[in-house]
């Protein structure tokens, strides 16, 4: 690759790194660089400095916390995820997920933090913190601040980060009872964006859903927080109508683009068949667990 | 003793690639791996739009740039009739632009600097001016009356038809349409395809003025045809250019055309005086390099109530993008689209092809097909399935009634060709078998109650490989054959060239197990070399499967020669006549007393030590092979495909591949091919297509978009065979290489066509993408016609 002229730079602390951002006007975190590298190859991105922040300790974590809290620090690879057992216990919509975000290769390099803060509306782990109501942890020189994702994200490929703050965690919070749900997506080969996919969080406790979240992927110029479809699951059993009700919101939320993945209507018809899919699977599993 | 042939890696040893040594431990050669001394960098500025008129081209900022030695303009290039240069179909393509950018990504300069990244810096600092003109995406556009003229560089050209062209009987297909009980009708689209080999293409041009050599290192399947279109367009006499293609990461018909590229560096390389390397990116490769496909089809099938097919006729027109350079060696316009229903018995055919300009990239590629065959066995399939459908007959019993049978060769085809062999039944009924053709319909009820829908499809066919005879095969008139050369070294080692070119297809595996079949000599105690034209003898290159058919042939050819020599030093050795000398594998005895004999490396030393009085010494010679006709290999190919009504989207549940390529030199390699042209049929019948916006954007420039199916997505595939050996093959071989990639798309859109056909649509144009499925089953429509691409 044959990027524009760059500098670099690799701090091995955060306070470093957040020193490095603060002094540079066109600066670009780089962790896994799944994104801007192939970016910077073609050259639709020519940062002035990059500053790799592979070399700060004890960022690659994620962990169960006690108080029921779910943390991932921002060096933390999809593959750690995928290959997680303490995500699957405790993360179903994330456990689902983990497999499907890009390709295999892709996964042993980017990160989970990287991903969000990449705000492309085409990102799965946006979807899933939306779903879960989780915020992301940015550190400036002033200290930390938690952002919620559904507020994080400002816009394509833009987030609230001030210029001289660090995304160093991602946290999930803790569930209402027993957490669950799911995510499906739609591409056309491994690795392709996401013609449409779903993420679905739903804390159950007694058969009845005491919160959810829905979130979308690739059907608007960001993620999608579909608030009332998830807003109609809650306090029910999730019987056939609720459902309906959930899947024809989601869609109704969406606001797609036709393209060559498909047209809007497609598309829109994909988020309500998948918001029904991954309930009904759920249930399924309920019902195996049972 | 006889030696075992399979042992010593001859005919029918699945012996390991002896290339992938290197490969698999990273040392392969590249062309980007080569490095001369002071060598200098290129990077060429393509057009962002799809047709404009250039109104200026200021370059003043990318000389300001330090380390920028030149930035190539199409000025520069017409000063030196270079602007322009022939293409192998008779047409002119723009080298740099001049006058008018004809389609998105058009080379319109090129910036030569110190290294890479400074040639990227200038590139971004030239300013074109353009001024934009109605671009044309299809040929329904090209072809309206008020439709702006493309090519107006063309004297004489006034629309934007390149050509019309007919075959066959049209007014005997007529009266077959008369007299029929039943006519099948479909409309389809093979929508245009890129080879995209994982290497893009590049060139290092190093001019020497103190010697006047030029030599080039270039992504080439075919140097030698490269060497004399350089020879004729530079004009630098022949001798005077040495082409290297060294290994090349994959072809598929993408790296036979000359590309712009290729030229500019190697004038750059003269003016220069300096090595000058191109080296092309992925988005350069897939949005300027030859394309392939891009062909519209109208298809009639005319019938008897009784399923035999009576004619057929097909009327097709061709995207050819802003410059005819379909690059192809038949007499025909649209190389061999005239092979479709070769297999099939048809007492009368007519087919009619138009080519048409489009602002789009030219090519018209033989992307891992014997020039157009692919478009041809396809449309050939799709309408055979639609008219088993249309006439309510089972699709295995159709095709049954129409095959060609076996004692009916040699057999003439519809079109023209002839066919010589086969066993055509007994491949579809192996396939048959294989998938379980009787119990399908219980799977497919079984299915439907999981709200599922299930389809089986079909695809039978021979298609002509190994071009080809001189007769009707030429590249700018130079003949079709092909070429080896063999040198048996003293200690019986030996080192073989020809005149094709490997760039996957394992020829330096195969090649030296042919020679071991024909001499005996131990496979891994020969060595073959290819591509460079100081060394190689002349040969057409590799593409269209005819390095088996053509240069395999001479293989063996030059290996009877050095075999006809050897009995003779034998006769001499063992001191009896040459009557006397009977040949086993690896040694000569003498008739009647078997344990008296020498070796083929006895021979080979008394070659260079204690050759007969008169005998020239050595042991080496060399073959020119013009095959008589192409060889035909038969492919059936059978596909069941799973649908998910709610989605569209469909998985394959298996795939039976039944493959008669007549003897298999290599088996495992033979086995490879199969399997990598199914992949490649699996991705043009799901997801890989490169299509355009109503600008002319290409949809399709990076592999986000033209999507290349991984291990994850390929279906698993079971493969079978049955052996007719080709009957003028030396060894019995046929072409194989494209098989799988040309048979087997028809075979998984047929399968989907099949589970939606109680539904009442007959055709998804490909690719078949789960939003095109899910439209489909929804209005119960065919979705069919130009690219589906709306970005509104």
């Amino acid at each position: 690759m044959f990027p524009s002229r760059f500098r670099y730079e690799a701090p091995t602390s955060v306070e470093e790194a957040i020193a490095l951002l603060g002094a540079n006007d066109d600066a670009k975190v780089l962790a896994g660089g799944q994104s801007l590298i192939p970016m910077m190859k073609l050259r639709f991105a020519s940062p002035a400095l990059l500053v790799d922040i592979n070399n700060i300790p004890d960022l690659g974590y994620h962990r169960a916390d006690a108080d029921g809290s779910f943390r991932i620090g921002a060096l933390c690879r999809h593959a750690d995820l995928e290959k997680s057992s303490v995500l699957a216990e405790h993360q179903p919509l994330l456990a689902a997920a983990a497999p499907l975000v890009a390709d295999p290769i892709v996964r042993t390099r980017g990160t989970f933090v990287g991903s969000v803060c990449h705000a492309d509306p085409q990102g799965d782990w946006a979807a899933c913190m939306v779903a879960l109501g989780g915020s992301i942890i940015a550190q400036g020189p002033n200290g930390k601040r938690a952002v919620e994702v559904k507020d994080f994200v400002s816009g394509p490929f833009t987030t609230v980060l001030d210029r001289d703050e660090l995304a160093i965690e991602a946290v999930v919070p803790n569930a209402q009872g027993t957490r669950t749900g799911g995510y499906l997506k739609l591409e056309r080969r491994v690795g392709d964006f996401a013609t449409a996919a779903v993420a679905v969080a739903l804390d159950m406790s007694g058969g009845v859903v005491k919160n959810a979240g829905i979130g979308l992927v690739g059907v608007g110029a960001q993620t999608i927080n579909a608030e009332e479809a998830a807003q109609a699951l809650i306090g029910t059993s999730l019987d056939e109508a609720s459902v309906d009700k959930a899947a024809e919101l989601a869609a109704a939320a969406s606001s797609p683009r036709g393209d060559h993945r498909g047209s809007a209507d497609y598309k829109r018809h994909i988020i309500s068949t998948f918001v029904t899919r991954i309930i009904a699977n759920v249930q399924r599993s309920e019902m195996q667990v049972a | 003793m006889a030696l075992d042939e399979v042992k010593i890696g001859g005919l029918g040893a699945s012996r390991r690639r002896v290339e992938d040594n290197r490969f698999i431990r990273g040392k392969g050669n590249y062309v980007d791996d080569v490095v001369l001394p002071g060598m200098l960098h290129m990077e060429i500025l393509r057009s962002p739009l799809a047709h404009a008129r250039i109104k200026s081209i200021d370059t003043s900022a990318a000389y300001a740039i330090p380390g920028v030695r030149m930035v190539m303009t199409g000025e520069m290039m017409a000063a030196r009739n270079l602007a322009w240069m022939p293409t192998l179909s008779y047409d002119t393509q723009a080298v740099l632009a001049t006058d008018k950018v004809r389609f998105q990504g058009q080379e319109v300069c090129a910036v030569i600097a110190d290294d890479p990244y400074i040639a990227r810096d200038g590139v971004e600092a030239i300013v074109v001016d353009y001024e934009p003109l109605p671009p044309i995406v299809n040929p329904t556009q090209a072809m309206a009356d008020d439709a702006v003229l493309i090519r107006d560089d063309k004297v004489n050209q006034s629309n934007n038809v390149i050509f019309d062209w007919e075959v066959g009987d049209r007014e005997g297909t007529d009266r077959a349409f008369a007299e029929a009980d039943v006519v099948s009708e479909i409309d389809l689209h093979y929508p245009r395809s890129h080879p995209s080999p994982i290497e893009a293409c590049g060139s290092i041009a190093d001019y020497d003025r103190s010697t006047s050599k030029l030599t080039v290192y270039m992504t080439s399947q075919a140097p030698h045809i490269v060497r004399a279109a350089v020879s004729m367009v530079a004009e630098i006499p022949e001798h005077m250019i040495r082409i290297i293609a060294p290994d090349l990461g994959g072809g598929f018909g993408n790296k036979v055309p000359v590309y712009p590229g290729y030229v500019i560096s190697i004038l750059a390389s003269i003016l220069l005086e300096k090595p000058v390397k191109w080296i092309e990116d992925k988005t350069g490769n897939l949005i300027s390099t030859g394309f392939g496909r891009d062909v519209y089809l109208k298809g009639k099938v005319a019938m008897r109530k009784d399923g035999k097919i009576l004619g057929v006729r097909m009327d097709t027109v061709s995207d050819h993008g802003a410059f005819f350079s379909d690059a192809q060696p038949s007499k025909f316009k649209i190389g061999l689209i005239h092979s479709a229903f070769a297999c099939y018995d048809i007492p009368t055919a007519y087919l009619t092809n138009r080519g048409v300009y489009t602002n789009k990239a030219p090519g018209g590629v033989a992307y891992r097909c014997s020039f157009r065959v692919t478009e041809a066995m396809f449309f050939q399939e799709r309408m055979v399935q639609a008219a088993a459908d249309d006439l309510g007959m089972d699709q295995a019993e159709f095709r049954r009634i129409n095959l060609v049978k076996d004692d009916d060769f040699p057999k003439r085809t519809p079109f023209g060709f002839l066919t010589d062999s086969g066993q055509y039944e007994k491949c579809l009924q192996i396939g048959l078998d294989a998938i379980d053709y009787d119990t399908f319909q219980e799977q497919k009820a079984e299915a439907a109650k999981r709200g599922r829908l299930l389809g089986l499809g079909i695809s039978t066919m021979t298609e002509p490989l190994g071009a080809g005879n001189s007769r009707e095969y030429d590249i700018l008139g130079i003949k079709m054959f092909d070429s080896a050369e063999l040198r048996v070294h003293m200690t019986g080692k030996a080192i073989l060239r020809t005149g094709a070119k490997t760039q996957g297809q394992g020829h330096e595996t195969t090649w030296a197990q042919i020679v071991a079949h024909e001499l005996g000599i131990p496979a891994e105690d020969i060595v073959v070399e290819e591509g460079d034209t100081d060394t190689a003898p002349f040969g057409m290159g590799t593409y269209a499967s005819r390095s088996t058919p053509v240069a395999g042939a001479a293989v063996s050819m030059v290996s009877r020669k050095i075999r006809a020599k050897a009995r003779k030093i034998a006769a001499h050795l063992l001191e009896v006549s040459d009557e006397d000398i009977e040949w086993e594998l690896g040694r000569f005895y003498v008739r009647g007393a078997q344990d008296r004999g020498v070796t083929i490396q006895e021979c080979a030393m008394a070659a260079y030590s204690n050759v007969p009085d008169g005998m020239e010494p050595g042991l080496e010679n060399n073959a020119y092979y013009d095959p008589p006709n192409l060889t035909w290999p038969f492919a059936c190919y059978i596909s069941t495909v799973e649908i998910d009504p709610l989605t569209g989207v469909w998985d394959v549940i298996r795939m039976v591949a039944v493959d008669d390529c007549g003897v298999r030199i290599n088996p495992m390699i033979v086995e490879g091919q199969i399997m990598g042209g199914l992949t490649e049929a699996y991705a043009m019948a799901n997801m890989q297509f490169i299509t355009f916006d109503e600008d002319g954007n290409c949809i399709g420039s990076n592999y986000m978009d033209y999507l290349l199916p991984t291990a994850w997505e390929t279906p698993g595939f079971e493969l079978h065979e049955v052996v007719t050996p080709c009957p003028h093959h030396p060894i019995g071989a046929k072409g194989i290489g494209e098989c799988a990639t040309v048979g087997g798309p028809a075979a998984f859109v047929n399968a989907v066509m099949d589970a939606l056909k109680d539904i009442g649509v007959r055709n998804i144009d490909m690719p078949l993408l789960p939003d095109r499925v899910y439209e489909a089953i929804q209005t119960g429509q065919d979705v069919s016609g130009h690219p589906p691409v709306k970005n509104h």
